[in-house]
């Protein structure tokens, strides 16, 4: 569905990311993982070209992602959840969710709302169609942008450190929505430092250290038995905490 | 007879004259709202150009800003009229006025429209991209409605400063209401008192409804909970 093949990126003299092969399949969960600064934000955002690779390719359902046919190509196929929640403070939460469909997809007014009514319940925010982002808590907006997410109806959904930015007693709602999300037929890519999220939903899960791939396998794998010595160092780490 | 500046004779022949005044004022009103819609044209166009990524369109539009923001208003007035006539162009003193001020003024608001354009976080351009906007889009549904809250005050003082730049126009007898006012005083009877003072009244009249009204649209767009200061703040 996603395919990288030997993508570099490089921030002016800063490798950032070093021939990384990395492919998710229609319906995959799969997770990334790693330490800051290890390329896990730059890997998602190059599968929408938010970042555009300085060498090699993505792949989008076998077709290559170029900087001409980018817009058309993310427009068909994904959407993307922010660390920083990005919803429009300019329009109320229905509005936020029916503008690309209404714009974009041309579905109808009525169509579009009736949609994004589906969503926000699903997030459990259906009473909040009609204020403004600003007046949410930081959870509550990272589940209108999820229901934004889902409202476009594509089928990747990709999911950039979706709980960094919260409150800690906030994180358990974000992350239970995406749990539930997991249920349904949507591929999800998850860039996140919630390691029983990770356990819980991941199909699979990628570990990612300087720019590299260093491990990839089923959660099983990486929580019993990491074969990567700089893995084992990494979840010592972050379970212990 | 009383010769004082504001002598009551003074102000009867003015008002003998006044159609003189009202004519001279619709040329202000002309040649200001034409330069508006050009200036706000140039301004959201170049303003774009300076905050693209790319080089070319933003190096034209640092030499256009520059250009016009570092040379007098009343030289490029002058330059223009007279280099246009030796080059056989054959404008009226009201076009000359309305692609001088429009020029003039659209390197400011292009200032204007950048900063604006520049003060949104730059995840809310991500956040269209990746829901498959263009830039374009983006700009049009996402961006420039968030910045016009920002860009409105200082928008409303280039408005103002255009409008009171039509009176460069005197430079090249172009009948507006500064040329108008000064030369039916110096003609005849010298009455420059009144006629400066009903001059600067009706300029105000022009102004001052604008400055009063954007304030309250300003203080109206504030009310909507839209900050977008939040969000980040939000970590």
């Amino acid at each position: 569905m996603i395919k990288l093949v030997n993508v570099n990126k490089y921030f002016g003299n800063l490798h950032v990311l070093k021939d990384v092969n990395l492919e998710v399949k229609e319906g995959e969960k799969l997770v990334i993982i790693g330490p800051s600064g290890s390329g896990k934000s730059t890997t998602v955002r190059c599968m929408n070209f938010l970042e555009e690779p300085t060498s090699g390719e993505v792949y989008i359902d076998g077709e290559l992602l170029t900087h001409r046919n980018k817009t058309e190509l993310v427009r068909k196929t994904s959407a993307m959840v922010f660390q920083q929640f990005n919803l429009y403070p300019h329009m109320d939460v229905l509005h936020n969710l029916t503008l690309a469909p209404i714009k974009l997809q041309k579905k109808s007014k009525a169509e579009a709302e009736e949609l994004a009514m589906k969503y926000l319940g699903l997030v459990g925010l259906a009473d909040k169609a009609h204020v403004y982002p600003n007046t949410l808590s930081g959870g509550q907006q990272q589940r209108v942008a999820i229901a934004r997410a889902l409202t476009t109806q594509q089928k990747i959904i990709i999911f950039d450190e979706p709980t960094s930015a919260l409150d800690p007693e906030t994180v358990q709602e974000v992350l239970d929505v995406m749990v539930r999300l997991s249920e349904e037929n949507i591929t999800m890519v998850v860039v996140t430092h919630e390691m029983g999220f990770a356990r819980e939903v991941a199909d699979r899960i990628v570990f990612m250290d300087e720019g590299r791939i260093i491990e990839e396998g089923t959660p099983e794998h990486f929580f019993t038995n990491p074969e990567n010595e700089r893995t084992k160092a990494f979840l010592g780490k972050i379970l212990r905490q | 007879m009383n010769n004082g500046v504001f002598a009551p004779w003074r102000w009867e022949a003015l008002w003998a004259s006044r159609q003189e005044f009202i004519d001279a004022f619709f040329v202000t009103v002309e040649v200001s709202f034409f330069a508006l819609i050009l200036a706000l044209f140039l301004g959201v166009v170049f303003g774009l150009f300076s905050s693209s990524h790319n080089k070319i369109l933003k190096g034209i539009a640092r030499v256009y800003v520059e250009f016009f923001q570092n040379t007098p208003l009343v030289l490029q007035v002058l330059f223009m009229y007279y280099g246009l006539l030796y080059a056989g162009v054959d404008l009226s003193k009201t076009q000359i006025g309305v692609i001088g001020l429009g020029v003039y003024t659209g390197a400011y608001i292009s200032e204007v429209v950048r900063t604006g354009i520049t003060s949104i976080p730059y995840g809310q351009t991500e956040a269209a991209l990746s829901q498959g906007f263009t830039h374009l889009q983006a700009m049009q549904h996402i961006i420039l409605p968030q910045s016009v809250k920002i860009a409105l005050p200082p928008l409303v003082n280039q408005m103002v400063a255009l409008i009171k730049n039509t009176s460069v126009l005197a430079m090249i007898a172009g009948g507006d209401l500064m040329y108008r006012s000064n030369a039916w005083a110096s003609n005849g009877t010298l009455s420059y008192g009144p006629a400066y003072l009903t001059c600067g009244i009706l300029f105000f009249c022009l102004c001052f409804p604008l400055t009063y009204f954007a304030k309250r649209y300003e203080q109206k767009l504030k009310s909507v909970g839209n900050s977008s200061d939040k969000e980040v703040g939000a970590k």
